[in-house]
């Protein structure tokens, strides 16, 4: 089985190579993108801080994504918990059509938002960013509350009911507390989606152009790729970040529960 | 809540799923009618014609560029998915079968981890990696392998194959992994009992019950392969370009909204055919195995 293990390892290294070369230009003192490498240099870091139109789209991508983390995350706190707890009709016909964003190919989810945006008269701003990537996120959020909402035990509940609790209030002292990490888990990875989308961004944001929308702009210039390495490292770590925390949450919450840790997201 | 019996409950349901419900349906069930509807309707200079009929139809499938596109993006699909399934099993298999228990969270979390960074950003650096002076062409010529830098491996075909395997990895190790880990080792023990060589064992019992992790991961990584739109834009020059972009030049580009409506449509169609043959002949294949 040593063979297979080192396969593994190789895929790893084929999983991560553009992210570990990430930073290896970023810190390259050329502007060219390619070996040799010149020297070290964080030239291009600083370069980063005298882009206004760079700012303006992190703050617009920060804005949306913070709202959209906390849509979607309602959205799929309600789907999460009907799915789990309650038997109603059409059950496996509605949840298709919830989470089936997750598979839809982006350009086409992107171009019926676009058409409907126009139809309808809605000017593209933030506001149609946020519609479209609360749709594509919501199905993320119900795969992960969906393992926190299904591993609790019903009798805890119920005994809160007996106990003269009401049906709100054996939700919000109970359930709440323990589905919370999954909760956290939802907010983060629905902010890192958002965040890092970009074909619906590009086809419905109109002139908020966000991060993505802004870097796509600055890959047709080879003068800016240096600072774009340097960006994208910043991004890259940044997400990485976000999903470590949002993992710690995840594995926090089903020992919080009591069960077995099965694996990651999705 | 008990008390209110079968209709209670139903109701309770229905109205916690509501919400996300009245979302999917307003921004995704809503439009998808729409696209389909403009699909039927014709683009004359700035105004849209609302008469129905066939010709977006009839020019997209006698013009041989859109023919062209429609298949090339089937078959690279089709050959990422294959790529990407074949190299992602045994991944999958030594994280089910040779990996602690404890440990097999952490494994499943460093898969993914790639998957979550900036998408734009990974595919540009596939064009790093592949390019003239790239990285992979400079290590080998460094190494001695190859005397000249390889031309073969950006701007065409191999270039959005490579890319796309490595973007929709996780999409394929994910559910290959879940139905291995449900295979009763017992089963295993059992067939090796009975004189089964590992390989055989592998061959006649983890893999029929691995199957429906297969296909999901197939499917899974099929259906969005088809419409991506970055990849054969940054990597694929102008040989590799796919459905995806000419639905996005009809829509901005040519402000032919009907006719890019038309090829998603089209598009959307062929994922769900070629979706349904694969499913209903593996359902067959499995019934012929027992």
């Amino acid at each position: 089985m040593r063979g297979l293990r080192v396969y593994t390892l190789v895929y790893l290294l084929f999983l991560y190579a553009p992210i570990l070369l990430l930073p290896v230009f970023a810190f390259n003192a050329s502007t060219v993108i390619a070996f040799p490498l010149a020297g070290f240099t964080t030239e291009w870091f600083t370069e980063l801080a005298t882009i206004p139109a760079l700012h303006t789209a992190v703050l617009t991508s920060l804005k949306i994504a913070g709202v959209v983390a906390v849509v979607s995350t309602l959205l799929g706190i309600c789907a999460a918990r009907a799915a789990a707890r309650y038997r109603f009709p059409g059950k496996a016909g509605i949840m298709g059509l919830i989470m089936l964003p997750l598979i839809l190919p982006e350009i086409i989810v992107a171009v019926a938002l676009l058409v409907v945006f126009l139809q309808v008269g809605l000017p593209l701003t933030s506001l149609t960013v946020i519609l479209g990537h609360v749709l594509i996120c919501t199905p993320f959020c119900v795969a992960i509350l969906n393992g926190a909402f299904q591993s609790l035990d019903p009798a805890l509940e119920e005994a809160a009911v007996d106990l003269g609790e009401t049906g709100w209030g054996a939700f919000r002292l109970i359930i709440l507390p323990l589905v919370m990490p999954g909760i956290i888990a939802s907010l983060l990875i629905a902010f890192t989606i958002s965040m890092d989308e970009f074909i619906v961004a590009f086809f419905v944001s109109g002139s908020d152009a966000t991060l993505p929308v802004y870097l796509w702009g600055q890959l047709r210039f080879p003068q800016r790729l240096p600072a774009v390495m340097a960006l994208g490292t910043i991004l890259v770590a940044a997400s990485v970040l976000l999903l470590t925390l949002a993992e710690l949450a995840r594995r926090r919450g089903v020992r919080r529960r009591g069960g077995q840790d099965t694996g990651g997201f999705l | 809540m008990a008390k209110d019996g079968q209709a209670g409950e139903s109701r309770t349901g229905l109205l916690l799923v509501a919400p996300p419900l009245v979302y999917a349906v307003a921004l995704l069930a809503g439009p998808m009618a729409m696209i389909l509807l403009f699909s039927f309707w014709t683009q004359d200079f700035l105004d849209i014609d609302t008469t129905l009929t066939l010709n977006n139809y009839r020019e997209a499938f006698r013009d041989p560029i859109y023919r062209e596109l429609m298949g090339r993006s089937v078959w690279i699909a089709g050959v990422v998915t294959a790529v990407t399934v074949v190299l992602a099993f045994p991944v999958a298999y030594f994280i089910s079968f040779h990996v602690a228990p404890r440990r097999k969270a952490l494994w499943i979390f460093l898969v993914t981890i790639p998957f979550w960074t900036s998408y734009l950003v990974r595919v540009f650096l596939w064009k790093v990696i592949l390019g003239f002076n790239g990285v992979l062409n400079t290590s080998l010529m460094g190494l001695g392998v190859i005397e000249e830098p390889l031309t073969v491996i950006l701007y065409n075909l191999n270039a959005v194959v490579i890319t796309l395997a490595h973007a929709y990895a996780p999409f394929a190790i994910l559910p290959i992994f879940v139905a291995l880990e449900r295979i009763d080792r017992s089963l295993l023990e059992a067939a090796r009992d009975l004189g089964d060589s590992a390989l055989r064992a592998f061959w006649r019992v983890t893999l029929p019950l691995a199957m429906p992790g297969v296909v999901a991961a197939s499917l899974i990584v099929f259906i969005p392969t088809i419409g991506d739109y970055v990849t054969p834009r940054l990597v694929g020059g102008p040989g590799g370009l796919m459905i995806a972009n000419m639905i996005q030049t009809q829509f901005l580009r040519l402000d032919n909204a009907p006719m890019g409506a038309t090829l998603a449509v089209l598009a959307m169609l062929s994922v769900g055919a070629i979706a349904l043959v694969f499913v209903l002949l593996n359902r067959r294949f499995l019934k012929g195995r027992g």
